[in-house]
């Protein structure tokens, strides 16, 4: 969807800010929150890419001024309401009311560090070949889905090379939305800094995407 | 942001600002309805707060420096080379290592969020992950490094990484000069995190330990 967080490119947010000797977390809710949302992602409940949608359909206005971690829980708290274990009465009162749904599982303390050392890889098997290869010339399609892509909107209708062919990866539009992983090859894509930012832009600039197969067209 | 910083000048030490009490209430209805072991909570936040960090790639791309088989793998298959130093798991599955050379400097970004290699950088930096950063690294980043005091020559070539895809990459800095004597462990010492990122280059010998060097593993 073209929403808030799709950012390549916009201007106005004014410069980088870095921190001398940034603490890896600003305050202890933080860490709450980073625990938290690891702790019922295990619950299996949505994908890392139903996550990424929920936190892009925050409202611009609650986005921009949110911070990170402030975005990740807004998010989990739609989560954890569409998944029906927690109703937003529940979180108005601060206290559980009704039991709700029951989890796969429940990540405990001893798991953790197996859980974390595992991850979620996400390749698949897919039985057919890459369309592309490497040095082919290829075009973005020009979409506006109102679900989850990760085709970022800089990156759409421009020509491109493929510099190299990657795994099948599940597919984020629709394993987003409950349709399944339907993995797909993905390829790195270089393209040109003018093809995508003009005359004015850098010469010796060139930026590359990571691309669904469906999300690229010969050219 | 500014906004983590409320708390701080709090009048009243014992109240929570808002959204802490937001998370601490999310917590605590987790806790009850026994959807969430807070132990559980306290094991991941000092996985990520002690043990996992930019130390990590540092070790990664100083072993690449003195070790040209590993660096190769590394090129070839760098979630393998990555995951034979002990580094693997969550946001670290699929990695791919890019080299700088001296045409080439290497950026990554995650426009579209925060997408980032856990396993060798640890969590991101606030800047990493907000607007800022995420909107220019790919139309401006020259600009973007010159805000880190890096400025390249123009002939550089610049290459921006945009992971939008569940690869993860890793930025290996070239091996400062007058470097030849030095062991694995003194190189590491000269790997900073923002040179992984490709905001910074690897100090040069004699330079005062990173700031930014986080935790071992």
């Amino acid at each position: 969807m073209n929403g808030p967080h799709d950012l390549g490119g916009q201007m106005g947010f004014g410069p980088v800010a870095p921190e001398i000797d940034e603490p890896v977390f600003h305050a202890d809710w933080e860490r709450r929150a980073l625990g938290v949302t690891i702790a019922t992602g295990a619950f299996g409940a949505w994908t890392i890419d139903e996550s990424r949608h929920a936190r892009e359909s925050l409202h611009p206005a609650t986005y921009y001024s949110a911070s990170y971690y402030e975005i990740w829980i807004r998010a989990l708290e739609v989560l954890l309401a569409r998944h029906d274990f927690v109703s937003f009465d529940e979180l108005e009162a601060g206290h559980s009311i009704s039991q709700g749904a029951t989890p796969k599982r429940v990540l405990a303390s001893g798991d953790v560090a197996a859980v974390l050392a595992k991850g979620a890889p996400c390749d698949r098997e897919v039985s057919t070949p890459p369309r592309f290869r490497p040095g082919d010339r290829v075009r973005t399609i020009n979409e506006h889905p109102p679900g989850h892509t990760r085709l970022p909107r800089y990156a759409r209708d421009k020509l491109g090379v493929i510099e190299a062919v990657r795994e099948n990866f599940v597919f984020p539009d629709t394993n987003a939305h409950g349709r399944g992983e339907a993995p797909q090859r993905v390829y790195t894509v270089c393209f040109d800094g003018r093809e995508l930012w003009g005359q004015g832009a850098d010469p010796a600039l060139t930026v590359s995407i990571d691309a669904w197969e469906s999300y690229l067209e010969p050219a | 942001m500014s906004h983590d910083h409320h708390h701080h000048d709090h009048p009243h030490d014992n109240e929570l600002d808002p959204f802490a009490a937001r998370v601490k209430a999310l917590e605590t209805i987790l806790t009850e309805k026994g959807l969430i072991d807070p132990a559980a909570i306290d094991a991941i936040v000092d996985t990520y707060e002690t043990k996992v960090g930019p130390r990590n790639g540092a070790r990664v791309v100083a072993k690449s420096w003195i070790d040209p088989e590993f660096a190769d793998w590394l090129k070839r298959d760098a979630t393998a080379a990555i995951a034979s130093l002990g580094f693997t798991g969550r946001q670290g599955e699929h990695m791919q290592a890019v080299f700088n050379t001296e045409d080439t400097h290497n950026l990554i970004v995650c426009t579209l969020c925060s997408c980032y290699p856990w396993t060798v950088l640890g969590v991101p930096p606030v800047w990493y992950k907000a607007p800022p950063y995420r909107s220019q690294a790919v139309i401006n980043p020259r600009g973007v490094l010159a805000e880190f005091g890096l400025v390249l020559p123009q002939e550089t070539r610049i290459r921006v990484w945009d992971s939008t895809a569940e690869l993860r990459y890793m930025v290996v800095p070239m091996r400062p000069a007058g470097t030849e004597g030095l062991g694995e462990d003194a190189l590491a010492g000269l790997v900073t995190r923002d040179s992984m990122i490709g905001t910074g280059l690897a100090l040069a010998p004699g330079s005062a330990a990173p700031a930014d060097a986080g935790v071992g593993a």
